[in-house]
């Protein structure tokens, strides 16, 4: 149980590489706090810095109050789950787990009592005389969960700790995980680049973006209120789509037609002074055959034709992707997270609109379908910094 | 069938291949065994299989303390030369597998450079110094030039292991709060036994058999090994030739070295890192 905080803490490689920036963090104590990002964001070499296995270049982290930076990591007793799980092969699965407690000199009827006590939660009870060569990798994973609780340390750190599993699999610990936090209340931090764990599992997510924090904040909060284009392109899957637009005489005319801005967004863009071209940001969900909107409803948005290439029917909802005629929204952010999906590599990708319809709607595949979209859930950003220009608190 | 008959044709020339190798490797120490059972009147008759069998060489050489003597050199300078070139090389190629630090290539290069350095070159000096130091005829004196030449060995063999074990294995006992010694110790140092048993065979092998430091810098039976004392059996009078209790203590001699491997050979198990990591 403790708080973490990491005032303007930074990484600096010898070859003069900034990996990590001026991070301003402050973990609650009891917190669930996820680092997402891109690979290469500097989220890993952020926890090892909270672990102590990197030097911090500069910046103090404190843990309870108390500055660690010098500290080795045996002496922060904070525990960490990797990505690979690192679990000892030549120990048992109960050697594994009591090993933290064995280096910390515990009796040996304690160490079993507390073993057998983490194995009952994680469901390893019958498993604890074999070695990690003949477990699976769910139970792997579990053991390595096991080694970190076992010892009731100040925080757990995981890095990337279901990325290995199976999808279905990576469902089910996901729900583990956060059950078992809840359950201990250890402060806990955790790096993923899967937005769905970052979604599901955290108090509060960190976005980073180049050894930069974006924004911090609820998940929620950052599905509905992006700080910047990246943070709007990253967090939400299937992800918000991006479309240039002009915005003129309080209308905003694009290639998904010509809209009139509701009073709300207006008001944002005048506070924010908007340039006349930016970019537009709208979330699948907020597009709806326009046959099943409520004619009430329709003037508070705008209506195109759209062809549709694909029709994908998750049976409670439509997927369907279309092309958008005219330029590509285009910024440094986007190109990033095109660069990191691997949509960078996938011709005509930029130009394409996904939209998630009611399972009602009559969308065919390489059909035109009538397409409305609610006009006040529109993000406006500028193309020159990728700010928020409709960004509230 | 075609493919049947394929893999059998296949199957027989590999197997006269090996059996060519098996024969090529084994009949030069199968003959030695055989002359160390032959009677001294059958020794030259150059049958493979001893007409008259005999244990008299054996007991010829066990009769005199001389072989017993060298014996217990060899055994006791080969061990302890082992096993301070396997403790100090293991802790070498740990550094050099896992550390960077400033002049890591140049250890490296030195240590290949000893491996490659004739030894014969060097006997004269080391004969010299050691009169010097004292050091000639004593176990230290061949235990030093053992442990000289086998560290190169031990440290290339040992660094490629080490390298083989994932290091975020380090990196998870330090943060369970292991200090680094503890983290070597009950972490890494078990998983990098199969390579520290294999290296103590080779480096034990190495010291057992060597013959040219061992009749250079010895001069009494107070060091003397096995190899070298066997190059100064003589028969009972100078027209006896003693070849057959060369053969019977070349055969005792070689026995250590097949128990060692076998005793050994268990705890090679490959893959015992399987587990360690995903996969």
């Amino acid at each position: 149980m403790a708080e973490i905080v990491l005032d303007k803490v930074s990484k600096k490689y010898p070859d003069g590489a900034l990996a990590v920036s001026e991070v301003d963090i402050t973990i609650g104590d009891g917190e669930f706090i996820i680092l997402v990002g891109p690979s290469g964001c500097g989220k890993s070499t952020t926890l090892n810095m909270v672990a102590g296995l990197e030097d911090i270049s500069s910046g103090e982290l404190r843990i309870d109050g108390k500055r660690v930076n010098e500290k080795a990591p045996k002496d922060r007793d904070i525990a960490m789950v990797f990505q690979s799980y690192a679990l000892y092969p030549h120990m048992s699965v109960r050697e594994n787990m009591a090993f933290p407690l064995r280096l910390a000199k515990v009796d040996d009827k304690t160490v079993l009592a507390k073993v057998e006590e983490a194995a009952k939660i994680l469901d390893l009870t019958p498993h604890l005389d074999r070695k990690p060569a003949n477990l699976s990798g769910g139970q792997r994973q579990r053991v390595a969960m096991g080694r970190a609780i076992v010892r009731s340390p100040k925080a757990f750190l995981m890095d990337e700790p279901l990325s290995n599993l199976d999808a279905k699999l990576r469902g089910q610990m996901r729900t583990s995980v956060s059950k078992i936090q809840k359950q201990l209340g250890t402060t806990t931090l955790y790096v993923t680049h899967d937005q769905t764990e970052a979604m599901t599992l955290g108090d509060r997510v960190v976005v980073l973006r180049a050894g930069y924090v974006q924004q911090i904040g609820s998940p929620q909060f950052l599905y509905d209120n992006p700080a910047n284009l990246f943070v709007a392109g990253f967090i939400g899957s299937p992800s918000m789509n991006f479309v240039p637009a002009t915005l003129e005489n309080g209308e905003l005319r694009s290639a998904l037609g010509t809209t009139p801005l509701s009073d709300r967004v207006r008001r944002l863009a005048e506070a924010a002074d908007a340039p006349r071209e930016i970019i537009m940001g709208i979330r699948p969900e907020n597009f709806e055959d326009v046959a099943l909107v409520d004619p009430a409803q329709r003037p508070g948005g705008a209506t195109f034709t759209a062809h549709i290439d694909v029709l994908e029917s998750m049976g409670s909802e439509k997927f369907a992707h279309f092309t958008v005629e005219g330029e590509v929204a285009t910024a440094a952010e986007l190109a990033e997270l095109a660069a990191d999906s691997g949509s960078a590599d996938v011709p005509g990708a930029e130009s394409q609109i996904v939209a998630r319809l009611s399972a009602a709607s009559s969308a065919a595949e390489n059909a035109d379908l009538e397409v409305w979209y609610d006009a006040d859930k529109i993000k406006l950003f500028d193309p020159t910094n990728g700010k928020n220009l409709t960004y509230t608190e | 069938m075609v493919m049947g008959t394929v893999t059998t044709g296949r199957k027989l020339r590999w197997g006269l291949v090996d059996i060519l190798v098996l024969v090529f490797a084994l009949v030069p120490v199968l003959w030695v065994v055989s002359l160390s059972f032959k009677t001294k009147d059958t020794i030259t008759d150059g049958s493979f299989i001893p007409q008259s069998w005999t244990w008299q060489n054996y007991a010829d050489i066990f009769e005199t303390s001389e072989f017993i003597r060298a014996l217990v050199n060899s055994i006791g300078i080969a061990l302890i030369s082992t096993v301070i070139a396997v403790v100090l090389g293991t802790m070498a190629a740990y550094a050099i597998a896992r550390l960077d630090f400033p002049g890591k290539q140049l250890l490296v290069g030195l240590s290949l450079l000893i491996a490659m350095f004739p030894q014969v070159s060097l006997v004269t000096p080391l004969f010299n110094i050691e009169r010097n130091l004292n050091l000639f005829d004593t176990w230290p004196g061949l235990i030093l030039p053992y442990i000289t030449f086998a560290l190169p060995l031990s440290i290339y063999t040992l660094s490629a292991f080490f390298r083989e074990i994932p290091w975020e294995l380090e990196k998870a006992a330090k943060m369970d709060g292991a200090t680094p010694a503890q983290a070597f110790r009950r972490v890494i140092a078990p998983l990098a036994a199969p390579g520290v048993f294999t290296t103590a065979i080779l480096v034990f092998i190495f010291c057992w058999n060597d013959f040219l430091f061992a009749i250079s810098l010895t001069s009494t039976t107070a060091s003397r090994t096995v190899p070298a004392a066997l190059s100064f059996f003589t028969g009972s009078s100078q027209f006896e030739d003693p070849t057959g209790q060369v053969c019977a203590a070349a055969v005792v001699i070689t026995i250590p070295i097949i128990l060692f491997v076998l005793f050994f050979q268990r705890r090679i198990v490959a893959g015992l890192t399987s587990g360690a990591v995903k996969g």
